[in-house]
């Protein structure tokens, strides 16, 4: 499979190399939208997943990835308005992961923003990460848009305090993305009148981004592609002419468009999940717009990771992957047919895309 | 089909061993429990395998699961298979070796190797039902 793989991609490829050579600033074109407001775009970077093996020593592989794309991230041109992180920055929410992740990212030039991954929390519910982070949800607003950072990823009471014999164990059942005994993620009662009360004061012509770990859509339950309480959060987002959610979790390309809402995932820096079309034993719903990325292939480990740069022209995302070694994929809001769409590649099941 | 061509393995067997001459040895809902229940058993030993982080020695933490839960994208149908990688038709025993010598840093299990058996069963097991494709990339 795998080398066919990569020459039948080669079409894609832009550059090959050394890490320099892929990371030539790049130059992203912005939209103009004269006098309607001020166009600015913001980089996304999600799930690098740092693991502490012992002492000293962290998993290479998954610091590597967040690593490159910290460097990427900070040539990128024109400069990004600020970064969101959206997502387990730990494999099993130790502090030492926590601290070398954001060690790691300290080195962004640009202030940065976090949303909270299960691979963040088990361990102590969310008690470290937010000693140094802060709150879990929140909401601000930036050059006439209003963004919403959403703690997605929590689930029932009795899955979180009664079940386990202590945090790591919880924790590590939690990181098993296809464990049974898993729990699904929702947002949760608290958060959502949280959330209806913050957008009551938010004029329905303002942009609105929310941000959330899991997908606020249903996608695929055994791997918690979904949160159980998706459908009443997006219909306190009704009301707005322009939403995007942008999600982590899923480790993949993913885009979506539900009434109103427009869905666009964030790959990993840390490793590509395959998509759940391709698990032969439960049905999946994966959007029908999604054009899945290539295949990765296993002999080169950055492949199929990445990170994205958002550009929010007139409120609408065009979010661009940047991959490595692969040329990047926009996926832009399609005004005409109102949904987002790849620019390059509109049909799905284009040969190298295809997953079995 | 199958069913036929197993009983007469049986009773070629059969044949072999008894002194009794031709008296087949049939099998019943009983053996069939016993070796379903046996492959089952193995079929979880290869889940624990795919979730062990001592994998073929290996030390930095990782574990197949991470990559492949429940064992997809592993394709055990498309193998044996040309893999331009290695420059040669490898078996599904050999890709698994690569991923423990690679992802997990650790170092390749014989193939009549137990744990190597349980894998191989588990990602076939969460395969079934998808038909045999060797050679496929
Ligand atoms: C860091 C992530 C990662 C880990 C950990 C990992 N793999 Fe892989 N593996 C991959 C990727 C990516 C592919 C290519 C998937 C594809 O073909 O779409 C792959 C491919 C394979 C294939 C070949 C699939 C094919 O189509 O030819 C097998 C078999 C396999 N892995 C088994 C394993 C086993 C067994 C383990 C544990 C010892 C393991 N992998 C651990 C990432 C990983
Ligand atoms: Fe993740
Ligand atoms: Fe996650």
């Amino acid at each position: 499979m795998v080398k066919t793989l990569v020459d039948r991609r080669g079409f894609l490829k832009a550059t090959t190399g050394a890490f320099i050579g892929t990371t030539l600033p790049l130059t992203n074109v912005r939209l103009a939208f004269a006098g309607e407001r001020e166009d600015f775009t913001f980089a996304y970077i999600s799930d690098s997943h740092i693991q502490h093996i012992k002492g000293n020593k962290f998993v290479r592989n998954w610091d590597r990835g967040l690593i490159r794309a910290v460097a990427e991230c900070n040539m990128l041109e024109p400069k990004p308005d600020f970064v969101f992180y959206g997502g387990d920055i730990a494999q099993l929410a130790k502090p030492e992961e926590i601290d070398h992740g954001l060690e790691l990212l300290s080195a962004l030039r640009y202030d940065t923003h976090y949303v909270m991954g299960e691979h963040d929390y088990y361990l102590d519910l969310g008690e470290y990460w937010s000693k140094l982070l802060g709150d879990q949800w929140y909401s601000f607003d930036h050059k006439g848009v209003h963004f919403v950072v959403l703690n997605s990823i929590l689930t029932d009471h009795d899955w979180t305090y009664n079940r386990w014999k202590d945090g790591e164990e919880r924790m590590s059942v939690m990181a098993g993305l296809d464990d049974p005994r898993g729990s699904p993620f929702m947002v949760g009662e608290e958060q959502r009148k949280w959330l209806a009360k913050d957008l009551k004061k938010v004029d329905k012509k303002k942009p609105v981004v929310v941000l959330s770990h899991s997908p606020l859509q249903k996608i695929f339950k055994n791997w918690n592609f979904w949160t159980d309480d998706a459908e009443e959060v997006q219909a306190l987002l009704h009301k707005f002419d322009k939403v995007s959610v942008l999600y982590g979790h899923v480790h993949q390309i993913q885009y979506n468009q539900i009434g109103n809402i427009s869905f666009y995932s964030a790959m990993a820096t840390a490793w590509p999940w395959p998509y759940p079309e391709t698990y032969a034993q439960a049905p999946s719903h994966l959007p029908e717009l999604t054009v899945p990325m290539n295949r990765a292939d296993p002999f080169f480990e950055r492949d199929a990771t990445g990170w994205q740069f958002i550009d929010v022209w007139s409120g609408r995302s065009n979010v661009t992957y940047r991959l490595p070694e692969n040329s990047e994929r926009t996926v832009a809001y399609n005004k005409e047919k109102g949904h987002p769409e790849d620019t390059e590649y509109a049909a799905r099941n284009i040969p190298p895309q295809n997953h079995y | 089909m199958k069913r036929e061509f197993l009983k007469s393995c049986a009773v070629v067997a059969a044949i072999a061993i008894s002194p009794y001459g031709v008296s087949a040895d049939e099998f019943d809902e009983a053996d069939l429990k016993e070796w379903n229940d046996a492959f089952m058993s193995v079929v979880e030993k290869g889940r624990a395998a795919f979730t062990d982080p001592t994998l073929g020695g290996s030390k930095n933490g990782v574990v197949c699961a991470q990559c492949h839960p429940n064992g997809a994208n592993t394709h055990p149908e498309t193998y044996p298979k040309f893999q331009q990688q290695i420059g040669r038709v490898i078996t599904l025993q050999e890709m698994a070796n690569w991923c423990i010598q690679n992802p997990l840093e650790g170092t390749p299990l014989k193939v009549d190797d137990p744990q190597m058996t349980a894998l191989i069963t588990y990602m076939t097991f969460e395969r079934r039902g998808v038909a045999l494709d060797p050679g496929k990339h």
